[in-house]
């Protein structure tokens, strides 16, 4: 589904992702995995053009990023950041409306994947007209979700999804979105630097450090063959594996 | 308070006209500052690197007093609503521009990316996203703006562009405090209720923002359709100052005596000669001995009938000091009669206009009169103090005295000049803290005498009667000598551009009369 190759970016003297070439299957979940400043971000960040890379070529659905506009690429591509990533003065029915207004559905084409999407997500009736403010992290959360899915992008890219949520709202959250359908059935790139995260929710690991990819494989792989000293410390951070 | 309301009640259709020119000046020219600020706060947020070049040119522009404003505009614009609505929206421009800026940059960057990452194009952003957020710092600049220009509106009074300002700056000019009020409460409303209104539109939803937007747009040619003053209907465009156009013995009196008959626009003193010289308008109010005559080449015309009554200037001093020193007076009368009204506008305009200093101009004159002495070596023991008001006039007068007494007499002068005003430089003699100052007959008369209606009325306007008049009375009630006049008479007076009077054959007001009142 998306083929990175070779991708390198550079901002002034520093060098932020050093040739990395990645691919993600459809329907596939690949973590990020990394420490800050690891690159793991303006990775993501490139594959819908936020950061335009220095070199190197990404292609989504076997079409490079770079030959069509990048709203109407980004339009095509869920993207969910911390909190929400919600507008302060939309609400949540004019949140999940966001993407289907750019693409011009017809009001009632967006009144019923507003239901739909509201129902699946379990998010009461009554908050469709509230602001972001009066949500709380979870519901946040979860809009920001609703958001980026409601057009049923092939592609979702997640930057720290849960990271404003307390250990506890985190674990809940995430396993309740990762459960359910439609998820499953979308690529999924997220970032995080949280081990156990990582661990649950993906199908494959790519570990990043310096800008460099270190290590490729599904958890299990990461866990019984770390490629080097790096990826078992990093790794053995947390002592024991949770049971997804 | 009665008065006041006597007054509003009187004046209410002009009252009603100047506080519609009033709320259109203002709201024109916001409309003008949003449409060029906001795109340019836009801009700037935009690309920063203008940030400070922008915002710094539009502080710059606030910081220059705004009738020094208008006087620069003035050349440019002419009279009128021109530098009025120009002035008005250079300063309305940066609290706009400015809270454009903030705003859509305090916008969060975290904000920003999920926009772009949504897939919103940056015009997207900018209307759906950084705009709608910036709004209530946007509508905080717009009110700053809308107060700061309900209050320099007042001042488009001073080159003919109405507003409530005629009503504000002719009470203090006449001081008269019901007319002042008149002008200064309601401008003071104005800013009140606009502010409020301004609040409520933005508890109002977007919609009805844009509607009222519309309604504005729609309604402000019916507004400024209130800024086109009258005054181009006469053969000639008569400027006058809100004072002159007020006093009883200034455009009243003209009318009184000469039938004369005129829409003048108002404009401030000092602007109007710069008015009548760049054409903008045909006739102004002077004052006879300006040194602005002579630069412009303007002519005074003459007041056969003497509408204006005379202001014969001549010194004044303590009864006690002249007996004190007998020689004085005959030194002081050495100038008696040397000062014609050309002559005292010639020395006005060499050191208004050539910058020489008074004490030059004085040593000139006095040395071509043949009235010049050395000062006599030695020391001086004995002092008279001399007074003079705070303009040009009153400093080569003082001069023109020092250097003689010290020529003539072995006393010592003291000069206490830059006395701020009639009633101080009288106060000060009658205490004894100056021996003698130059004062002007019509002054004493209506200044500090203010004799009963029925006396004035019966007394003959007359350069001679008057100062008769004003020197029996001082003499009699405060033991103060009027020395014989020096000859000039700076008095109100009317004036045309030298070039347009001879081409119309106007000399005296009744010529002017004349003229307007034929037929076109």
């Amino acid at each position: 589904m998306i083929q990175i190759e070779h991708l390198s970016c550079t901002f002034g003297r520093l060098q932020a992702v050093n040739d990395v070439s990645l691919s993600v299957g459809a329907r596939e979940t690949l973590v990020l995995l990394g420490t800050s400043g690891s690159g793991k971000t303006t990775t993501l960040r490139t594959i819908n053009r936020l950061v335009e890379p220095t070199s190197g070529t990404i292609l989504v659905d076997g079409v490079d990023v770079r030959a069509q506009p990048a709203p109407a690429l980004r339009r095509r591509i869920g993207y969910v950041i911390q909190d929400g990533g919600l507008f302060p003065h939309y609400t949540v029915a004019e949140a999940i409306a966001t993407v289907p207004t750019l693409l011009d559905w017809s009001p009632e084409a967006i009144r019923d994947r507003t239901r739909e999407l509201v129902e699946t997500l379990r998010l009461p009736d009554s908050v469709l007209g509230r602001y972001p403010h009066e949500l709380s992290g979870g519901q946040r959360q979860r809009v920001g979700l609703a958001r980026a899915l409601a057009v049923r992008p092939p592609v979702v890219l997640m930057d720290e999804p849960f990271g404003a949520l307390d250990p506890f709202t985190r674990r809940h959250v995430r396993r309740e979105l990762f459960g359910l359908n439609e998820l499953s059935e979308t690529t999924v790139v997220l970032v995080t630097h949280d081990v156990g995260e990582a661990l649950e929710l993906a199908d494959r690991i790519a570990l990043m450090d310096k800008g460099r990819l270190v290590q490729t494989g599904t958890p299990g792989e990461l866990l019984t063959q770390p490629a080097n000293a790096f990826v078992r410390d990093f790794l053995d951070d947390r002592p024991r594996r949770p049971t997804a | 308070m009665i008065d006041f309301v006597t007054f509003i009640r009187l004046h209410a259709d002009q009252l009603l006209r100047q506080t519609i020119t009033h709320i259109g000046l203002t709201i024109a020219s916001l409309l003008l500052a949003l449409l060029i600020g906001v795109p340019l706060g836009m801009l700037v947020a935009r690309y920063r690197r203008l940030a400070s070049v922008v915002l710094g040119t539009a502080g710059v522009l606030q910081t220059i007093p705004s009738i020094a404003l208008l006087g620069f505009l003035i050349p440019l614009l002419g009279i009128g609503p021109g530098p009025a609505l120009t002035a008005l929206f250079l300063y309305a421009l940066l609290p706009i521009v400015r809270n454009t800026y903030v705003g859509i940059t305090e916008v969060s960057p975290a904000v920003i990316d999920a926009a772009r990452g949504v897939g919103m194009t940056n015009a997207q952003i900018l209307r759906r996203v950084q705009l709608p957020l910036a709004l209530p710092v946007l509508f905080a600049g717009i009110r700053t703006a809308t107060v700061i220009n309900v209050g320099v509106a007042t001042l488009a009074a001073y080159v003919a562009a109405g507003g409530l300002g005629e009503f504000i700056f002719g009470g203090i000019a006449l001081s008269n405090v019901s007319m002042m009020l008149a002008g200064a409460i309601p401008a003071a409303l104005l800013a009140i209720l606009f502010d409020a209104g301004l609040a409520w539109l933005q508890r109002r939803s977007v919609r009805s923002l844009r509607v009222s937007a519309i309604a504005l747009v729609v309604l402000l040619p019916v507004l400024s359709g209130f800024m086109l003053r009258p005054g181009g209907s006469d053969r000639l465009v008569a400027g006058f100052a809100h004072e002159f156009y007020g006093r009883a013995d200034g455009y009243p009196g003209l009318h009184k005596t000469y039938g004369l008959q005129l829409t003048p626009r108002l404009i401030d003193q000092n602007l109007m000669y710069e008015a009548i010289h760049r054409e903008q308008v045909d006739l102004i109010s002077g004052y006879s001995t300006d040194g602005r005559i002579k630069a412009f080449d303007l002519r005074v015309l003459a007041d056969p009938s003497h509408a204006f009554p005379p202001y014969a200037a001549a010194p004044v001093v303590r009864q006690a000091t002249l007996d004190r020193y007998p020689e004085l007076a005959s030194v002081l009368n050495r100038l008696a009669g040397r000062l014609s009204d050309s002559v005292m506008t010639q020395l006005n305009y060499q050191a208004d206009y050539l910058k020489q200093s008074p004490q030059a101009v004085a040593r000139e004159f006095l040395e071509k009169a043949g009235l010049y002495r050395k000062p006599a070596p030695g020391e001086r023991t004995q002092t008279v103090v001399m007074g003079a008001k705070v303009f040009t006039e009153q400093y080569i007068l003082a001069e023109l005295y020092r250097q003689l007494i010290e020529g003539f007499t072995n006393l010592r002068v003291v000069a206490r000049t830059g006395l701020g005003g009639t009633q101080i430089c009288f106060d000060a003699l009658r205490t004894g803290a100056i021996d003698f100052y130059p004062e002007y007959t019509g002054t004493g008369l209506l200044v500090i005498l203010q004799p009963p209606a029925p006396v004035l009325k019966k007394l003959p306007m007359q350069p001679d009667s008057v100062y008769r008049f004003v020197a029996d009375a001082y003499a009699r009630q405060y033991r103060l000598t009027w020395l014989r006049p020096l000859g000039f008479n700076n008095s109100y007076a009317l004036m045309m551009r030298q070039e347009q009077a001879r081409r119309l054959g106007i000399q005296s007001i009744p010529d002017l009369v004349r003229y307007l009142d034929q037929p076109r």
